[in-house]
């Protein structure tokens, strides 16, 4: 790997990074340990305690390779990547950088940002020279080096825009020359592409890629966070798999040793990505800690081990119609791609379908229960019947619906289901699950929410 | 104090409305704080009242009130307004970043500030008076320094509540940009913080300076300890002209001072606003944008462009002096053993300090008159807050309906809304003596027009943000309910009066607070030789500032803080609340 720019001379003592300026740079894959955390547990504040949101993180990260965080939304993707960039500490175990443990931000990293977290106010190349101001790099060589980023990432003739006058795919360009013009260690990406349209997104991971096969790429390593399995496929050498029930725990690795540039349309590419969509789909294998009941087993099903997927009555609803179009059985890869929608778009609305009974994973195979098929085909009185009568049995409704039982007119507090919940889910899971569950029993005509005095009662006949 | 409270007619949501929005209830924390402002108002009256300074009387109020003097005169008083605001930004810095940066100093600051805009500026005057003379004995600087603190105390609250406000609901992945980038603080704050804060502070900035003008009428001439003072300036000159009872010369100073608001906003607000936009944390072009006729006309100019390659190495000089002040970095390891040690120990400290304070506040009062002294005004409070209530009410029922029609009508609003601006920052008091002349004429009693004269200046913020609040209800409502029909009344409770209320809340708070302040004037009135006194608070307090009654100053400001703060957490902060999580459009 070549390193285009000049690198400014470290004037302040940098933490103990031992400045990336190594004279040789190393083969693409020389392997020495950039990255590593061990047994690393993140925990938010619960009721009694805290609750664990990642437990038990191992995980290196080698130079010369792309790592991708994959995992549904909540699994702790973000999480940990701000944990190995050093911006928030772990509840135990340890994020080392080159072998030293991080105390403050991790000197070799450098954030790409969903959003791109442009500061508006500056110009493209005054957005592009923050990083290194910071490092105290005088004006002009300031200059030189923004002016090389800019060139490397397709922005030439952009330079003294201001990022609202930019459309998507600028802005996040923007956001990477910010962060290569620093030559980090590990390039650090937050779902970077998720925020720009489908034909933007593709075309600006193909010339990051681009880049990187190239050689020019100023980082030794790249950690991508994902929930897109196509785009964790056709870009990293390694894929790890985080699950989020109960918590996030590394589910699975999957090395791709796919040859670059990667073949979309190849049957082996096809093969991962299915091979990766079973593993997310799939359940987990024993990740249970012990003592926790098995989630698998409906008979048992506790609000504490059966979180509801953030999904509405009419996104579950729709999906269940277009099953029931396809003769009540589909492939979900197959049906996403006709819609062109992402397949983990889908996986709140899939997992919904699963809890209420209505859907049954089998392989890559989608099939629709008889209740999910009288529930797809009903009309609009019917299948609010069909809906009560399996969200009924989704804990956290029917213990709502339980707890009014009683006399008419009764009321509950939603403060009440936000402690009971607390021992189990962190304040912002449960602000999550308590708003699916209202929208499931208000439509099922279980019970009424009244916003305003946040209280749950029982809906008059 | 409770002057301007949000910035209507900027676009809406964007601007922390200070205060109110802050969900916290009375703790135990709230009552320390407030005894605390209590000690130190004390123990700055004790200090200032120890020094007896014998001001040589042959400077004093003796004020010219020649029209050719006005322009000088004028131009004394901008020069004391912006001073004040200089000071304020400054104290808005340090105040709202120690704030926003220590979480121990957070709990103490905030509620403090929360009731120190509750304190009744205009009674403050007094102890800055008697402060500042001691400070620089015997010279004009005390004075100046005592009018630009009381118009200071009118200003900064507000703008460091904004500020506040901005620096801790600072964009999650911009502090993160900071950290991972490893910025310097001193870089964060002026390339981060301070730019994302930039519009709000403009805004509140330019609120409070139109507050400001009533505190500087009001702190240029003024009778302290059976003294009177008086600065060169507009409103030393307005008393003057008040006093010997010439209209004709009031109405010099009100042109005068007409001229000097409505210059400022031209010359200076305008082009600030309309520069700050460039500080919007918004992905696409605003519909509505802040123009300014002299910003464009600068930016024109080539003298941006050459002041700007001037600075730079000034700036790059001093960023690197900055760095200095550290690397934006947050300990991973912080224990939380050491930290509880160190909360126990400020804690203790700092509820030492106060302990001791009331202790010999007691004593101090039990000398003197004993604490009945409190019972007084307490009473007295209760037909002020009458007046205050009269007033709200009657000023909603005829501003709002106005309001409205102005703010459904965009031709409107483009007239009145710059006029209504201009009303809410000109100085009530100015107007007074009108006002007084009539009262006189009539025989109306100063008990029942002492509500007008409230009014004069607390009503406009009802009305602007009526105004603010009908332009707020999207047109696709409005048409939706001609289509099916909603009119008259039912129009009003189902469309109207839900959507102008949050912007309606701001307003009543505003000039709930302004009242509170302008009973300390409106109360006691002068025109001529007559002097009108009504029954309330603020006359107890007027009376006792300038008798130097100083037991009875203080447990009037206490009490009439109390009634603010009380009416706040009681009422308005519910309503606020309300508005946010059922009236927000
Ligand atoms: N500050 C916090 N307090 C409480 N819970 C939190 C906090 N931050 C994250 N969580 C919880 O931790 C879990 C993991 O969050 P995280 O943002 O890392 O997930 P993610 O995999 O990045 O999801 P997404 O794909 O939606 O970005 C979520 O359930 C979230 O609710
Ligand atoms: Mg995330």
């Amino acid at each position: 790997m070549r390193f285009p720019f000049s690198r400014p001379a470290p004037t302040a003592p940098a933490a103990p990074a031992p400045a990336p300026a190594t004279a040789a740079p190393p083969a693409p894959a020389d392997g020495g340990v950039l990255l590593e955390t061990v047994g690393l547990t993140k925990a938010y504040a619960g009721a009694d305690g805290e609750l664990p949101v990642l437990s038990g993180i191992d995980l290196t990260v080698r130079a010369g390779e792309i790592v991708a965080l994959l995992g549904r939304s909540g699994s702790g993707k973000s999480t940990l990547l701000r944990c190995l960039a050093g911006l928030i500490p772990p509840s135990s175990g340890t994020v080392r950088y080159r072998g030293t443990p991080l105390t403050g931000a991790n000197p070799g990293t450098a954030l790409v940002f969903q959003t791109f977290a442009l500061l508006p106010w500056l110009t493209v190349r005054q957005n592009v020279e923050l990083g290194l101001e910071a490092r105290g790099v005088p004006p002009r060589e300031r200059a030189r080096a923004a002016d090389q980023a800019i060139d490397l990432i397709g922005l030439a003739g952009f330079e003294s825009a201001y990022p609202k006058e930019l459309s998507g795919g600028m802005r996040q360009r923007v956001g990477f020359a910010r962060a290569l013009v620093v030559e980090p260690d590990v390039l650090m990406m937050d779902e970077p592409f998720s925020a720009l349209d489908v034909l933007t997104a593709e075309n600006l991971r193909g010339e990051l890629m681009e880049l990187w096969e190239s050689g020019q790429f100023p980082t030794r390593a790249v950690v991508l966070v994902t929930h897109n399995i196509e785009e964790a496929v056709l870009m990293a050498d390694r894929i790890v798999v985080l699950g989020s029930r109960p918590y996030g725990t590394i589910r699975e690795t999957v090395e791709v040793d796919l040859e670059r540039p990667r073949d979309r349309d190849s049957a082996a590419f096809d093969e991962l990505v299915d091979r990766v969509y079973r593993i997310m789909t799939g359940r987990p294998k024993e990740t249970r800690p012990p003592g926790r009941p098995d989630p698998g087993r409906a008979d048992r099903r506790t609000v504490a081990n059966t979180p509801l997927p953030t999904a509405s009555v009419d996104g579950l609803s729709g999906l269940a119609e277009m099953i029931a179009h396809r003769d009540g059985r589909c492939d979900l890869a197959g049906l996403a791609d006709e819609l062109g929608l992402d397949i983990d778009d889908m996986l709140p609305q899939l997992d919904a379908l699963d809890l209420l009974g209505f859907a049954e994973i089998h392989g890559d195979d989608l099939l629709l229960t008889e209740d999910g098929a009288d529930f797809a085909g009903a009309d609009v009185q019917d299948s609010r019947a069909i809906f009560a009568g399996a969200a009924v049995e989704v804990p956290l409704v029917r213990l709502i619906a339980n707890s009014l039982r009683g006399e008419p007119g009764a009321t509950v507090r939603a403060g009440f289901f936000r402690d009971l919940l607390a021992h189990h889910y962190t304040s912002e899971q449960v602000d999550r699950q308590l708003e699916t569950a209202t929208d499931w029993g208000r439509y099922a005509g279980l019970f009424g929410y009244d916003a305003a005095r946040q209280e749950y009662r029982l809906e008059e006949a | 104090m409770p002057f301007p409270k949000s910035a209507p007619g900027r676009s809406r949501g964007s601007l922390p409305s200070r205060t109110v929005g802050r969900p916290s209830r009375m703790t135990w924390v709230d009552v320390i704080v407030a005894a605390a402002v209590l000690v130190l108002l004390y123990l700055a009256l004790r200090i200032g009242h120890g020094t007896t300074v014998r001001f040589s009387t042959a400077r004093d109020a003796a004020v010219d009130t020649d029209p050719a003097r006005l322009p000088y005169d004028a131009a004394r008083s901008l020069l004391r307004m912006f001073a004040a605001l200089a000071v304020s930004v400054v104290f808005t810095f340090g105040y709202a970043y120690a704030a926003a940066r220590s979480r121990r100093l957070e709990r103490v600051l905030i509620p403090a500030l929360d009731i120190l805009q509750s304190v009744p500026v205009l009674a403050f005057l007094t102890v800055a008076v008697t402060g500042f003379l001691a400070l620089f004995p015997g010279s004009m600087l005390g004075l100046e320094c005592a009018a630009v603190f009381a118009i200071f105390t009118s200003q900064a609250w507000n703008m460091t509540f904004g500020f506040y406000h901005s620096l801790v609901s600072l964009p999650r992945e911009l502090d993160e940009l900071s950290r991972s980038f490893r910025f310097s603080r001193w870089m964060r704050f002026w390339k981060v913080e301070l730019p994302s804060g930039m519009i709000g502070l403009v805004w509140n900035g330019m609120l409070s300076f139109g507050g400001g003008w009533f505190f500087l009428v009001a702190s240029e001439a003024i009778s302290v300890d059976n003294q009177r003072y008086a600065l060169p300036g507009v409103g030393s000159y307005a008393g003057a002209a008040i006093a010997a009872g010439d209209l004709g010369r009031v109405g010099w100073a009100i042109a005068t001072m007409a001229v000097l608001v409505v210059g400022v906003n031209f010359l200076f607000w305008r082009p600030l606003t309309a520069w700050a936009e460039r500080f919007k944390n918004e992905q696409s072009e605003a519909t509505e944008v802040q123009r300014s006729v002299v910003l464009d006309l600068l930016r024109r100019s080539r003298w941006p462009a050459l002041l700007g390659r001037a600075l730079r190495p000034l700036g790059e000089a001093l960023g690197r002096a900055g760095r200095a002040f550290g690397t934006d970095d947050r300990r991973l390891d912080a224990g939380p053993g050491r930290r509880r040690t160190g909360d126990a120990a400020f804690a203790l400290v700092s509820g030492g300090i106060v302990l001791w304070g009331l202790v010999d506040l007691g004593r101090y009062l039990a000398d003197r008159t004993g604490l009945g002294v409190f019972g007084e005004p307490l009473l007295l409070g209760l037909a002020t807050l009458a007046r205050v209530v009269v007033l709200v009410a009657v000023a909603t029922v005829v501003w709002v309906p106005i309001g409205v029609k102005i703010g459904f009508s965009p031709r409107l609003t483009r007239i009145a809304q710059p006029l209504v601006q201009l009303l809410a920052s000109f100085p009530a008091n100015f107007l007074f003596p009108l006002v007084v002349w009539l009262l006189l004429r009539t025989g109306l009693s100063i008990d029942l027009g002492g509500i007008l004269l409230m009014a004069l200046g607390a009503q406009w913020y009802i009305l602007f943000n009526a105004i603010a609040g009908a332009m707020a209800i999207p047109s696709d409502l409005r048409e939706a309910m001609d289509n099916l029909g909603v009119r008259g009344w039912q129009r009003w409770r189902r469309l109207i009066i839900p959507g102008i209320f949050p912007a309606y809340v701001t307003g009543g708070i505003t000039a709930s607070g302004g009242a509170w302040n302008a009973s300390i004037v409106s109360e006691v009135v002068t025109f001529g030789g007559t002097t009108l006194t009504a029954t309330g608070l603020g006359a107890y307090i007027a009376q006792a500032t300038a008798h130097g009654d100083y037991p009875r100053l203080l447990a009037g400001v206490a009490v009439m803080s109390l009634y603010v703060v009380a009416l706040n957490r009681l009422l308005w902060r519910r309503l606020y609340r309300l508005a946010e999580r059922r009236y927000s459009l």
